[in-house]
């Protein structure tokens, strides 16, 4: 029974091992709490790493004029930069701007679709990152009920 | 795998339109509880990973301001039917969200 029981202990180890750190190499970059943080448009973008990004007129953003209800805003990015590697949504006036950054890879189109929530009236800013170059586009959304109060 | 996940994928000539929609409160943590008049701790999805055959096609870093049940959509370019598609997401407490499906 002594004998028996190291390997068996081994097993529940490696069990356990394989169960926690899959998520963890799937996931493999950090999730950015500075820039998720940054309180500013203006410190996000630079801490996100999108700061100094130059107007452009080929990333298709696709919102509504009107947000009725600013807990769920549809926002739809079509970048046609070519090159693209990443993009990001910001809510101008939101407590925390940063919505979400979105990192493409092999065969990822650099589209994306989601809903957002909006505290209130505000732009909302796209930004591009293709090679070392950094570009971006807004539009104003009129958010009739905010989506952060409680 | 649990039912917290919404999945489809369809191939729209050679580009595969991927839609998922994750359960999940996606707490701001500057919310207050109306009883207590405390704020209600932050509870987010913070993390997700999309794969195509096991091969990373998009990663995600989100805030709070992704709405409750998160929806998103993507495309995949070159990607067949019966290719399989599969998203990992994590949430701020360690939760960990998986889901797959086979494009069609």
């Amino acid at each position: 029974m002594i004998l028996q029981r190291r390997p068996f202990l081994k097993g529940i180890a490696a069990a356990f091992l394989v169960g926690l750190l899959r998520p963890v190499e799937l996931l493999a970059a950090t999730w950015n709490k500075t820039a998720f943080s940054a309180k500013t448009v203006m410190d996000a973008m630079m801490d996100a790493g999108y700061g100094g990004a130059a107007d452009s007129t080929d990333i298709v953003l696709k919102v509504p004029d009107i947000a009725e209800d600013g807990s769920i805003v549809p926002v739809e990015v079509t970048s046609n930069i070519p090159g693209t590697v990443s993009m990001a949504i910001f809510a101008e006036k939101n407590p925390n701007p940063l919505v979400a950054d979105f990192f493409f890879s092999d065969g990822a189109e650099p589209y994306v679709a989601t809903h957002i929530k909006m505290a209130k009236t505000s732009t909302v800013r796209v930004a591009v990152k293709a090679g070392d170059k950094v570009y971006t586009t807004g539009k104003e959304i009129k958010v009739t009920i905010g989506g952060c109060g409680g | 795998m649990d039912n917290s996940m919404k999945m489809r994928a369809k191939m729209q000539g050679d580009v595969a339109e991927v839609k998922v929609l994750i359960k999940h409160v996606m707490e701001t943590g500057l919310r207050k509880d109306k009883a207590t008049g405390k704020l209600i701790p932050a509870h987010f999805i913070n993390q997700v990973n999309a794969t195509l055959n096991g091969k990373t096609v998009l990663d995600m870093q989100w805030g709070v301001a992704i709405s409750q049940n998160p929806f998103f959509g993507f495309k995949i370019k070159g990607a067949k039917t019966g290719d399989k598609v599969a998203i990992s997401a994590v949430d701020n407490l360690g939760t960990n969200f998986y889901g797959e499906t086979v494009i069609s």
